[in-house]
């Protein structure tokens, strides 16, 4: 949804913390709300990334704008009923633009005590809380360290709490469906909750039903049981005194077309093949498992008719390594990956600095150092990609600012290193991987088109001659007669490409190396200023704080104060105006997910004064922390 | 390698067309001077034109090869070199690959994926150059330095056990594994044209003299006054014999191979090497056999077929074509489910 300017800059982006649920009324009825932002908590076996994802998909079809954020456990399954054991889905939808996932939850989902205590400090006073009270038995509240049973003990008096009976429930309601275990009875429970979440928000049952026959239609009393669950908990809160009231959501005013629902990394598997289609190339893709990069390695390895070959390699240098090899004959190698695996396949990616090589790495940043957080979100690679590579190494890096823009953004890297010859680093980070957004489906005929040449004719060829214009070296590809000639990791000679110890050679050589990737800024955008040209703020962004920054942003400009923002997608090179735009305010603020990386980098090429505000939690950014910092700014005169 | 895509007329190289002009920079007297030569003259014959011809290598002394071939080549990063041609392979399965690599590069610091590009079948030749030394740092003792080799680095004596590359290279059931010799020039470019040939990874160790750090790595063996009983060439069907007039035989004595005189237990009572044997337990027991209680063999110890990685993933591409025909972006970009905003 970035491109240029953000969505919602005509209309309001309304994203207050106010409490629709506060304005329910005793009898049933039906009233209209303009966002909510409910959070699905459970044990990780419970099925709530499921439940929050068949909830996202129907409210995207329904027409709402929605952010979602999903957040699970490192653990596959950590015993049942425990803390660490807390998976959870937080959806955001709206009658408006909005552009993140929330910063808090109106309504808890709670399927058992360990959930409700992860979750319940997010959970701002008067929220509601809906829990499964069947699972507060003795022994759940004690793996959860409740003495008491907080559904009755009055310590949620705060809140409003609908206790309902959700197991005895779902359990009346598949009883009758010949061959279910009780096991598999007790797992459709998220989708009796989820149907009472269809009628609360007024939601059709239709999509959901559709996806369970065709997910289990080679287990009919499974298909069966969910389908019971689902319509067995609509017509329940239809029927409850307990849900008095059924809040609607009405579309939002979105830019007409052609919509999905899409992830961050579905945008880049979906990306990746329109490359293969747009280059008339086939994409390799080398990875290794890693969270939480894996998806893009599972959804690629179904487009096989698309000329996308995905190798699984045995580690992460292996399979940065298999795509050079790819590369070097002429296809596109990609590897896609996380943090540890990325500081792995720096000295490949060197080889492909060395070499001149086209090569797409992706880094879906998660928390570290080291192993880490493997599920949470962080933003602190940025230094790695910059320079985490022994000696000069430059290569060109880019951000996607929103799941969306994964997609634009991985075509973006693709024409990168192919009209340069270089390895481009594609920065996505965890909340844009797993997070969600509407998605308007772009033409085929609008994308961007790409011309591969490769050098054919013998005469005139050498190695490392360079195309005047980008700097780039020619592509040939092995088999091509006449053209035989041999690359490698020692420092070439210019033009000949010969093997070179040569001091001064080696100085040029690096020059050059670096002015190819400097000029790289000659076909990216200038960056567009959202707010005033010029003023007293400017809010300086990068990846995927993009949401949160404008949202806050734009709170405040409504306010009257002068702040703007900025949101690079470049980060090397820069694009050309950056340098002159952050000249144009008096204060800069970076918010960003590490200790200040961007802000190194812009303090040390521009000389400019500039503020950071960093967060490092394994979360994204509220929207409420931004905006704080800028009105404590735009307090020191 | 796709008939189809193979020229018509045969191709007639000789050696020369090889050499790719550039100065050689092993030190005079390297056994690698000796591959380097029986190389070009066996790619002369394979039948194929230069421009089909790849060569990657990683770190090291024999990592400097694909300099010296007149052919495409590639000099990459220390042990990774299986896994670029892998790369390389899959994404150009017309090509003919072959990883050059040493006992450094190949075993230690690459060991990982020397097994995996084995296990795979990936059809490409890897020519693993022992020397049993690292040359190119000048003289530390390698992974496969005898135990107790006094080096740079181990100047009390390695306290290391060395590791047996044909044994890697079976307990990853190689479909073809074969042991030459630098000095051994007509059989070394006989082995190098069989795994040419070979569908699937041809694994070759090749014995490799470092004159200056590791002089007469293999004396032991390859020194004209005992190489005649010290070694077992190994041919396909026939009976395992060796010594200056064939005196010697190797025969089965339960599990374990056991020297004999020929004329005491009769040609009959000796082991017939079987190249093709779909089990690798016979094999595995002939790179067990070393120096002095057994003669060492050289020769195809391997040849089997399995289907391989490169030729299964580009028959999946074809298939896939074939039967949903090529990929509908518009599709792709629709996802599982869309809804129109008016």
């Amino acid at each position: 949804m970035v491109r240029g300017a953000p969505r919602g800059t005509q209309g309001s982006t309304n994203e207050e913390d106010s409490d629709p649920h506060a304005r329910a009324v005793s009898k049933k009825t039906r009233q209209g709300i303009d966002r909510i932002v409910v959070r699905f908590a459970g044990d990780s076996g419970d099925g709530m990334q499921l439940a929050g994802m068949q909830f996202t998909d129907t409210t995207a079809l329904v027409g709402n704008d929605l952010s979602t954020f999903p957040s699970f456990p490192a653990e596959i399954r950590a015993p049942a009923g425990t803390l660490p054991g807390v998976s959870g889905f937080q959806i955001h939808f709206s009658d408006e633009d909005i552009k993140t996932p929330g910063d808090e939850p109106n309504v808890l989902v709670v399927m058992n005590p360990a959930a409700l205590r992860v979750n319940l400090s997010d959970l701002p006073e008067g929220g509601v809380i809906i829990a499964n009270r069947d699972t507060f038995t003795e022994n759940n509240l004690d793996k959860a360290g409740y003495k008491e049973n907080p559904l009755t003990d009055g310590s949620l008096s705060k809140y409003r709490v609908i206790s309902l009976p959700i197991s005895t429930l779902n359990a009346e309601a598949v009883k009758d469906i010949p061959e279910l275990t009780r096991a598999q009875a007790d797992r459709c429970k998220n989708f009796f909750a989820l149907g009472i979440m269809f009628w609360l928000y007024d939601r059709p049952l239709d999509y959901t039903l559709q996806w369970i026959r065709e997910k289990f239609s080679k287990m009919p009393s499974v298909a069966q049981a969910n389908e019971k669950a689902l319509k067995g908990g609509y017509t329940f809160a239809i029927a409850t005194e307990q849900l008095p009231v059924q809040y609607h959501v009405n579309p939002a005013p979105i830019e007409p077309g052609l919509y999905r629902n899409i992830t961050g990394n579905e945008a880049v598997a979906v990306g990746l093949i329109a490359a293969a289609k747009l280059t008339g190339k086939t994409v390799f893709y080398g990875s290794y498992p890693i969270t939480p990069a894996s998806d893009i390695l599972h959804e690629l390895s179904r487009y096989k008719n698309f000329h996308v070959k995905t190798f699984q390699a045995e580690d992460e240098i292996a399979a940065v390594s298999a795509a050079i090899g790819a590369s070097f004959a002429g296809q596109l190698g990609v590897t896609g990956t996380s943090g540890p695996g990325f500081a792995l396949k720096a000295e490949a990616i060197n080889l492909a600095v060395m070499t001149e090589l086209p090569l797409i790495v992706m880094d879906i940043q998660r928390g570290g150092p080291s192993t880490g957080l493997p599920t949470k979100t962080e933003q602190a690679d940025l230094l790695q990609a910059f320079a985490g590579r022994n000696s000069e190494s430059p290569v060109a890096i880019v951000a996607a600012a929103t799941p969306g823009d994964c997609f634009y953004m991985i075509l973006e890297a693709v024409r990168i290193a192919i009209t340069y010859m270089t390895p481009v680093v594609f920065l996505s980070d965890g909340y844009l991987a797993s997070g969600s957004e509407p998605w308007k489906i772009p033409k085929v005929s609008e994308l961007p088109k790409f011309h591969i040449v490769h050098w054919t004719a013998s005469e005139g060829f050498y190695p490392y001659l360079r195309d005047p214009k980008t700097l780039a070296r020619p592509w040939v590809i092995p088999g091509t007669p006449g053209l035989e000639h041999r690359i490698g990791g020692l420092e070439k000679s210019d033009v000949t490409g010969n093997v070179s110890y040569d001091p001064l050679n080696h100085q040029k050589m690096t020059e050059l190396r670096a002015k190819k990737i400097a000029g790289i800024a000659e076909t990216i955008p200038d960056l567009e200023i959202f707010g005033k040209e010029e003023g007293e703020l400017l809010v300086v962004g990068w990846g995927s704080t993009y949401g949160a920054i404008y949202a806050a942003v734009d709170r405040v400009q409504k306010k009257g104060r002068s702040v703007s923002a900025i949101h690079l997608r470049y980060l090397n090179p820069f694009p050309r105006n950056l340098g002159e735009v952050l000249r144009r305010f008096k204060k800069i603020l970076v918010p960003e997910g590490n200790l200040g990386q961007l802000l190194l980098l812009l303090r040390g090429k521009y000389l400019v004064e500039a503020t950071g505000l960093h967060k490092v939690q394994g979360r994204p950014f509220q929207i409420r922390e931004i905006e704080q910092k800028i009105e404590e700014m735009l307090r020191w005169r | 390698m796709n008939p189809e895509t193979l020229p018509n007329e045969p191709i007639k190289l000789t050696p020369k067309d090889f050499v790719s002009g550039q100065d050689v920079r092993w030190c005079p007297g390297c056994g690698d001077y000796s591959i380097l030569s029986q190389m070009q003259k066996a790619l002369a014959d394979v039948g194929l034109p230069r421009e089909k011809f790849v060569f990657v290598s990683g770190i090291g002394c024999a990592a400097r090869f694909p300099y010296y071939m007149n052919t495409y080549g590639f000099h990459t990063i220390h042990g990774r070199a299986p896994a670029i041609a892998t790369g390389l392979k899959c994404a150009n399965p017309d090509l003919s690959v072959w990883v050059i690599t040493g006992d450094g590069d190949g075993l230690s610091i690459g060991g990982n994926h020397l097994i995996h590009c084995i296990r795979r079948n990936l059809d490409l030749n890897i020519l693993l150059f022992n020397n049993k030394i690292y040359g190119l740092t000048k003289g530390q003792y390698s992974p496969t330095s005898e135990f107790g080799k006094k080096t740079k680095s181990s100047p009390d004596g390695s306290i290391e056990h060395p590791i047996n590359p044909l044994c890697i290279a079976i307990a990853a059931e190689a479909t073809f594994v074969a042991r030459s010799i630098d000095v051994y020039t007509q059989h070394l470019v006989e082995t190098i044209k069989r795994a040419a040939a070979h569908k699937g990874t041809s694994f070759v160790e090749i014995y490799q003299n470092c004159i200056v750090f590791n002089d007469k790595a293999f004396g032991d063996v390859t020194d004209r006054a005992v190489r005649d009983d010290r070694i077992l060439v190994l041919e396909h069907g026939k009976p395992m014999r060796f010594g200056k007039n064939k005196e010697f035989g190797i025969r089965l004595k339960g599990l374990q191979p056991e020297v004999v005189k020929v004329d005491e237990v009769g040609e009959k009572a000796l082991l017939v090497h079987n190249e093709q044997d779909p089990e690798p337990n016979l094999a595995y027991l002939l790179t067990q056999m070393q120096n002095p209680d057994f003669p060492v063999p050289i020769g195809v110890f391997r040849f089997v077929e399995r289907p391989t990685y490169d030729g299964m993933l580009n028959q999946k591409v074809t298939e896939l074509i074939q039967q949903q025909g090529e990929g509908n972006l518009e599709e792709v970009l629709r996802g599982p489910a869309t809804w129109t905003v008016k």
